[in-house]
């Protein structure tokens, strides 16, 4: 099967496969991606993260319906964290979709964060575009939590839409940095609970404080996404915002941005990997991190000398 | 003797003995003390924390004269394939000292869907008798009396359905519904924490519930109209004390609802009902039974301010568990089933089903429910163990465990109490995740064998696979297909129509109306199970578990 | 093979899911990617999440009976849909009179009660070592 053509004549099964040759790194992979990339840049692309327990793949269900309400195709990339004591994971996401499953228009990939040498999200940016090439109108890519590497992911969207509920207590002081950078969209779910009218106001208040907030206000929108209470909004501020990029030109200013951050993870990672073969994983370099212990050597010029072998 | 003196002398004889020889090594956290004394129930007030059986707070049984008065109701669960087939079966239950009925209906009739649904395809008849219409009901208790017996039926979302079908074949037999005895399950919490077979969301089935309270609260005043259930939650892997805090957590929460529809505790409170595990371990459970009375009745009396003593007491029916069954060996499990029935007794139940030998690998056979049967008539008649009512009140370890329990049982309910009660703990999946956790360690117990289960993972020997095993005929289907027809063809389609759509309406109306008149007529009329439960679908929508592991 | 990816799933009405879900459980912590679907599925939907998640394993687990009608029908899904590489196993109450039939359909192997789910993990390591 000719995974690229197949794909583009809209064959769910190579799809699938394109995306496990990214996912697991087949020598065919960087191929597809190639011949992929001419194709690509047509979907629209949504990053939802939020803490754990904030109802996101509930809302990503929800949202998903939506869209499809109005009449657009959709994919969806749900991640979820890798165990770092066995490696496996338990990919729950699907469970709260399995009514979206029959539906030909839309598609479903379950993603583990797996191992420690970033490239999570180049796969994950990766299966987006094979998305797009298959030709989903909207991609929502799904995420828990807002770290670094969750950051990281949702810097490959053009909308991001962060996830709060109310009860969080001071978790949410620790979210707070991570909404400012990446939140065009909040959205205060299970707004039934007691809390949420606080919640909101302290969302206004952190907005506030960025400077940046002038010509797009990141909306609060209120949901209660078990009951579908609130999504319909929700959708239409991520196509208001949308529009919003492309009136003001700034759709393509971050989507140039975002290449040249993709290609630059691209070039990290490769050579991070790299040097971990090459140099970190070599008997010599254990020696050397004896002989550093012991003080016979210094780490700053063998850092001098690795690097300048390397960039060689 | 003065404490202090006891207690000195029990440190002596703790130390006196080998202690590491005292120990079961392979077990490790599931060890109890080696010996309990006067010291490990500190405090102990006999009035207070026991009193006589029959009064407050119930903890040695409902009744003044328990088993003295008459045994446990002996309620075999039973049904599969046909009405026809199963009604063969409950008329040899009855004829061979059975003393109550209890349906087992298959999947697709307690999910709402008609036996022709494509969702039904191979469930139908399988794991208990499918039911359609009214049509199968009146066979289903064919040549039964129904003011004769009391019957208790497992069926949750669709209850209300049922119990109209229930009360129009009785009807038909010119018995009045005032005078019918039996238990619907009704219990919709756990079917979203544990076992499933849900339909609605939860505030429709709530009101389901409350609906069926009041209907019966007026016109069928003996009928047990919930039975809340501990057993599943049970089975899905919780510990004894997680099956009865979750079970008394979602109690509460009924309470609540029917006080919010606006009705009097003491009008419905003595109707309620509890359905509770027997497992292995015969101690732990005969304190889990008492725990639960005693709960149960200072919830009532404290919380919820009932006055009458039926309001306060926890009847309970108990089914052995079938978890504990093993497909290896399966004749040890006769020995199983009669000592979880020995915890029953001594624990007080008032009805008891007990599971057949050979469930971990299909259906019953009649020669093994048979034996079943056999083991609960051994236990009244021969064993001693229900000449007395409570026999193990007063020992140091059941008193000393029934504290425990009681205790951790509690903890659970105060922790429900703080996340906003039974059904936002389950929303927040916080009791699901529970049962899951005691699940998994227990089976990690299991495999690393810190737990033994005889003929599993311990004396395993190499056995034929076992023969005679009930198998359900796989043309249940199409006789149910045949028999949907020939009831649409003989009903009044317009009466039918008519009904549904005044149940529809009903459905719209806010919960102070009353459902159950409405599916009754819709019964009546021959509306199909899957007709019913369709109208109510398209009103009140479908449950969608929404937590993951 | 690194990053096995299993389907855990459960086809028809019943909603017993201790097994499924302890299994899954152990799955994961033997290092598996493991989905789960949940209760209440028909094999149409088990075989097209099997599709869009490109799974390596199938598991299902039943208790009701209706195994004979609903593992084969996931089984031809799955070949439908060009994924007849996958490995699909079950585990239930499932009668040793079925299990031969059960494996003729294409079942690769058949669970019954009390089997450890280290014995699971191992089958399906084997399967792929090869």
């Amino acid at each position: 099967m000719d995974i690229v053509e197949e794909i583009l004549k809209h064959n769910r099964l190579a799809l699938s496969k394109g995306i496990t040759a990214v996912e697991n790194e087949h020598d065919n992979a960087v191929e597809i991606m190639t011949k992929i990339y001419p194709h690509t840049g047509n979907a629209y692309v949504i990053g939802i993260t939020g803490p754990p327990g904030a109802g996101k793949s509930t809302m990503t269900d929800k949202i998903a319906k939506e869209f499809r309400r109005r009449g657009k195709t959709v994919g969806i990339v749900a991640i979820d964290p890798t165990s770092p004591y066995s490696g496996g994971a338990i990919l729950g996401d699907r469970i709260r979709m399995m009514d979206l499953v029959m539906d030909p228009d839309i598609f479903i990939r379950s993603m583990a964060t797996r191992g420690s040498l970033g490239g999570l999200s180049q796969k994950a940016g990766d299966a987006v575009k094979l998305m797009d090439a298959f030709g989903m109108d909207v991609i929502l890519v799904e995420t828990v939590g807002v770290g670094q590497s969750e950051v990281d992911i949702v810097k490959t969207a053009d909308t991001t839409m962060v996830v709060v509920i109310p009860g969080m207590g001071d978790d949410i002081q620790a979210i707070k940095a991570g909404i400012l950078e990446i939140g065009d969209l909040i959205t205060i779910n299970k707004a039934d609970r007691e809390g949420a009218d606080k919640l909101n106001i302290e969302m206004e208040m952190m907005l506030e404080l960025n400077p940046e907030n002038v010509e797009w206000r990141p909306p609060i929108n209120r949901t209660i996404a078990s009951k579908d209470i609130g999504t319909d909004k929700v959708v239409d501020s991520m196509e208001a915002h949308r529009e919003y990029l492309i009136k003001s030109g700034k759709l393509a200013e971050i989507r140039k941005k975002r290449i040249k951050t993709e290609v630059a993870d691209m070039i990290n990672v490769r050579v991070n990997r790299y040097i971990d073969k090459n140099v970190i994983q070599t008997e010599g370099f254990a020696d050397t991190v004896e002989k550093l212990a012991t003080r016979e050597l210094e780490p700053y010029s063998i850092v001098s000398d690795i690097v300048g072998k390397v960039l060689k | 003797m003065a404490n202090e003196t006891l207690k000195a002398g029990f440190d002596k004889y703790m130390a006196g003995a080998d202690a590491k020889a005292a120990k079961f090594p392979e077990r490790e956290h599931l060890e109890p003390n080696r010996l309990y004394t006067p010291l490990d129930i500190e405090g102990f007030d006999y009035e207070r924390d026991l009193g006589f059986p029959g009064q407050f707070p119930y903890t040695r049984g409902v009744q003044p004269t328990m088993y003295r008065g008459r045994f446990w109701t002996m309620r075999m669960y039973a049904g599969f394939s046909t009405a026809e087939e199963s009604n063969k079966r409950y008329r040899y239950l009855l004829a061979n000292g059975g003393s109550g009925l209890s349906c087992a209906f298959d999947l697709p009739t307690q999910i709402g869907y008609d036996s022709t649904d494509p969702m039904a395809e191979g469930e139908v008849g399988k794991v208990g008798v499918a039911i359609d219409s009214l049509a199968d009901m009146e066979i289903l208790f064919d040549g039964i009396q129904l003011d004769k017996v009391s019957t208790s039926m497992t069926i949750n979302a669709p209850a209300s359905v049922l119990l109209c079908m229930y009360i129009a074949v009785a009807k038909k037999q010119g018995v009045p519904q005032d005078a019918l005895r039996g238990t619907i399950q009704n219990d919709i919490l756990k079917e979203y924490a544990a076992r499933g077979t849900y339909i609605f969301p939860p505030a429709p089935s709530m009101r389901l519930i409350t609906n069926i309270f009041e209907y019966c609260s007026q016109y069928v005043p003996k009928w047990n109209t919930i039975s809340i259930s501990g057993y599943h939650i049970r089975e899905a892997g919780s510990t004894a004390a997680q099956e009865i805090a979750f079970t008394i957590a979602d109690g509460i929460a009924y309470v609540e609802a029917a006080l919010k529809a606006g009705m009097d505790v003491d009008a419905f409170a003595g109707r309620l009902s509890f359905f509770w595990n027997a497992h292995n371990n015969v101690l732990e459970e005969v304190a889990k039974y008492r725990a639960s009375r005693r709960i149960w009745a200072r919830v009532m009396k404290e919380r919820f301010g009932a006055k009458k003593e039926k309001s306060m007491m926890l009847r309970f029916h108990t089914q052995t568990a079938g978890s504990m069954l093993t497909a290896q060996q399966p004749n040890n499990n006769i020995v199983r089933v009669a000592l979880q029935t020995a915890a029953a007794v001594m624990g007080g139940t008032q009805s008891l089903h007990t599971n057949s030998k050979d469930e971990a690998l299909a259906l019953p056979t009649t020669e093994s429910v048979t034996i079943a049967l056999r083991t609960q008539q051994i236990v009244a008649y021969e064993s001693g163990l229900a000449d007395t009512i409570d026999p193990l009140g007063g020992s140091y370890y059941v008193e000393a465990l029934t504290n425990k329990i009681e205790k951790e049982a509690m903890e659970y309910i105060e922790k429900i109490d703080e996340l906003g009660g039974a059904p936002a703990a389950i929303d927040k999946g916080y009791i699901q995740k529970e049962i899951q956790d005691s699940a998994y360690k227990w089976q990690l117990d299991v495999e690393k064998g810190r737990r033994v289960i005889v003929g599993v993972n311990k004396f395993t020997q190499e056995e034929e696979p076992p023969k005679n095993l009930l198998r359900v005929d796989g043309s249940v289907g199409k006789l149910q297909a045949e028999k949907i027809a020939a009831v649409k063809a003989k009903r009044d389609n317009a009466a039918v129509e008519k009904a549904l759509a005044d149940l529809e309406a009903a459905c719209h109306e806010d919960e102070k109306t009353n459902l159950v008149p409405f599916i009754l007529a819709a019964v009546e009329a021959y509306a199909t199970e899957g007709e019913i439960c369709g109208v109510m679908r398209k009103v009140f929508g479908e449950f969608k578990p929404h937590t993951a592991l | 093979m690194a990053n096995i990816k299993v389907l855990v799933a459960k086809p028809g009405l019943d909603g017993h899911d201790r097994g499924a879900k302890v299994v899954a459980r152990a799955l994961r912590d033997a290092g598996f990617e493991v989905i789960y679907t949940g209760i209440r599925l028909t094999p149409e939907q088990i075989a097209e999440a099997a599709l869009q998640d490109d799974v390596n394993v199938v598991a299902l687990s039943l208790l009701s009976g209706a195994h004979n009608t609903l593992f084969p029908k996931v089984v031809e899904l799955l070949k439908a849909k060009g994924m007849e590489d996958v490995l699909v196993i079950g585990g239930g109450v499932i009668p040793e009179a079925d299990i031969a039939g059960l494996k003729a359909a294409g079942v690769a192997a058949v669970f019954t009660p009390g089997t450890p789910t280290t014995k699971v993990v191992e089958f399906i390591n084997d399967h792929f070592k090869k």
